[in-house]
């Protein structure tokens, strides 16, 4: 019988794990035989927790992001939510892509509307509509709810696709490099958006990330994956700053620069 | 007011405009002039141009011809018989023309005839329907068929029975193709085991949809005594033209962006939701290149599918002047080829505006 590579940090109390990923493994065939792109990855996130991913391109990230929102195959082990495997998408699962991927045919609060009409059959055509608009306020697109999504800018694009995820309710929220496209002054107003908006709804988040500096400033811990083939979490680093925070007091901080330190001599390796 | 014309004239695809209105009101003149010449007159100039090369080549066309005619009847009637045809020609009389590619002047003349003979007829109608008001009605209350005009139908009602097919085609070719074209492109397995009727009709032409439809429509239409003709050339200026259709919007519906999909899957959206919310809206530029083309096939097809049909139209029109075969009558399809085109051109148009107005691609051309 085979055994379970024991994770060394300590295993939460079951109840508090929102997401449990169990010897995950991805196996893309290939002409020249299996690829093997993930194996043996094991990541518990608990409630309520901020979780960024970070390494090489090409390791791995998005394979297994998308596969925890169930858009691809899991070829061995098991991902859960709260005790349940997952077989496929849901609406307990929110996505942020890396393109805002709106609709550009419909507007921006037909765009949220998309999945809060899944989500609350039996609200009222009005609750909806405050609904939408409650989140479209929430990322500062309050002047823009009748505006076609094609006529946003990138930054406004994903500010919407942020509404859209969180209209939806979700347990937890995959983010696949949401900033990636961005002008850094954005990518700063929209990592404030993100996290408010985060600390009101109380959901786990699970974001990818190229960014060192972000992932210090949005996450509880960091998680780092090995290169590829055959990727892995190769290091965990718990980020111990206050919530809420603020980058000036961040920056001015002594650990600020060992977590960095770690991080970079990690991606270095 | 100015920026209002000039939206307007780029919306019904006239934006070549834009400059010779920015010119008029004096606005940044030296520039503005400079794209009123590109884009303004030398277009006309090559119009012009071209007239004149018809103008040249149909003279010595007619020089030819006119040389040739008079030789032979020298040779077979005598010299004072071809001197008899040559004071004839040179008079203009139209039955000693000789027959060749007519000259531009000559189209214009038959257009104007042609346009004459329409109000004449469009005035005969009128009469004959004032006269037989009051005989019809006392018909209907009798329960017989109302007496219609028999007559002639000039230009102008040809024109318009030919638009009344093709569009009555199109309708057929957009209601068959687009719902299959979405069922077949969102069902793979349908696709491939469907794709070789697809693959060996397209290439039919148009003659073969015709004898077709006729077997088909001929038999099924035995016990009616309805005139058979329209059914049967609008029916296969459908079958002909559709193709397009289906196979845009199979490849439209089947290559949807997959990042749309995958929201659309992320926010476990239903079937209905995810056809006209995601699917169609994201595959309609693809549809309306297909029903384009369908449009302007069918108006192609329509021409020779009338012509063997016997069904009223442009297509007949033509097909009677040639068999007429006067120099007057090469005018008058040269008329018709005019007209054809320009209606045509007129047709493409509409639909690009009806796909600017409700498609999201609007850099459509």
């Amino acid at each position: 019988m085979q055994t379970i590579i024991q994770e060394t940090i300590q295993p939460a109390p079951s109840s508090q794990i929102m997401l449990d990923l169990v010897n995950l493994k991805k196996v893309y065939p290939t002409p020249n035989g299996e690829y093997v792109v993930l194996e043996n990855l094991n990541l518990q996130i608990k409630k309520e927790e901020f979780i960024t991913i970070i390494g090489h391109s090409g390791c791995g990230k998005t394979t297994m992001l998308s596969m925890m929102a169930g858009l691809n195959e899991i070829s061995g082990g098991h991902i859960s939510v709260l005790g349940k495997g997952i077989t496929g998408p849901g609406p307990d699962r929110g996505v942020i892509f890396q393109q805002p991927s709106l609709m550009p045919w419909l507007t921006t609060i037909d765009n949220v509307m998309l999945g809060v009409k899944k989500v609350y059959p039996q609200a009222t055509k009005k609750q909806r509509e405050d609904i939408c608009k409650y989140y479209l306020y929430k990322v500062g697109m309050e002047s823009a709810f009748y505006k076609r999504a094609s006529e946003l800018s990138q930054g406004e694009q994903q500010r919407v696709g942020i509404a859209r995820a969180f209209a939806i309710k979700p347990k937890v929220l995959l983010l696949d490099e949401p900033f990636g496209m961005l002008d850094s002054l954005t990518r700063g107003q929209l990592q404030d958006v993100l996290i408010d908006i985060w600390n009101k709804e109380k959901i786990t988040a699970v974001m990818i990330t190229h960014d060192v500096d972000e992932a210090i400033f949005l996450a509880d811990r960091v998680v780092m994956m090995t290169s590829g083939p055959k990727a892995k979490i190769g290091d965990v680093l718990a980020i111990d700053f206050e919530r809420p925070r603020t980058r000036k007091a961040i920056l001015e901080s002594e650990n600020y620069y060992i977590y960095r330190k770690h991080l970079i001599d990690f991606l270095e390796h | 007011m100015k920026e209002a014309i000039i939206k307007v004239f780029k919306k019904i695809g006239l934006g070549f405009m834009e400059p010779l209105i920015r010119l008029l009101t004096n606005e940044e003149p030296k520039k503005n002039f400079k794209e009123v010449l590109k884009r303004i007159v030398a277009p006309i100039a090559s119009i012009f141009i071209f007239i004149g090369l018809w103008q040249m080549g149909s003279n010595s066309l007619y020089e030819k011809e006119a040389a040739y005619k008079i030789e032979t009847t020298k040779i077979n009637q005598g010299e004072e018989a071809a001197q008899k045809l040559k004071v004839c020609m040179e008079s203009g009389e139209p039955k000693c023309q000789p027959n060749t590619l007519p000259s531009p002047s000559q189209v214009f003349g038959a257009y104007k005839k042609l346009l004459a003979d329409h109000k004449r007829i469009a005035a005969d109608k009128k009469a004959f329907k004032e006269k037989t008001a009051t005989l019809n009605e006392s018909r209907e209350a009798q329960g017989l068929k109302p007496i219609v005009y028999t007559g002639r139908p000039s230009f102008v009602d040809q024109i318009l029975t030919s638009l009344k097919t093709v569009f009555a085609g199109f309708l057929l070719a957009m209601f068959i193709a687009v719902p299959i074209g979405i069922i077949l492109g969102l069902n793979p397995t349908l696709r491939s085991s469907i794709n070789w009727i697809i693959q060996i009709f397209k290439p039919v032409s148009p003659v073969v949809w015709l004898l077709l439809v006729f077997m088909i429509v001929k038999t099924m239409n035995k016990n009616s005594d309805s005139d058979s003709s329209f059914l049967i050339s609008f029916i296969s200026v459908g079958l002909c033209a559709m193709w397009a259709t289906l196979v845009n919007t199979i490849m439209g519906v089947s290559t949807v962006d997959k990042d749309y999909i995958n929201v659309a899957k992320v926010l476990k959206l239903g079937p209905v939701q995810k056809i006209f919310k995601v699917i169609l809206p994201a595959s309609l530029p693809l549809i309306f290149t297909g029903l384009r083309i369908t449009l302007s096939v069918a108006w192609m097809v329509l021409i020779a599918i009338e012509l063997l049909a016997q069904s009223p139209g442009l297509g007949s029109f033509v097909w009677e002047e040639f068999q007429n075969g006067a120099m007057d009558s090469n005018s008058k399809i040269l008329v018709a080829m005019f007209v054809i085109g320009l209606i045509g051109f007129a047709l493409d148009r509409i639909m690009l505006f009806i796909q600017k107005m409700i498609s999201f691609d609007k850099g459509a051309m």
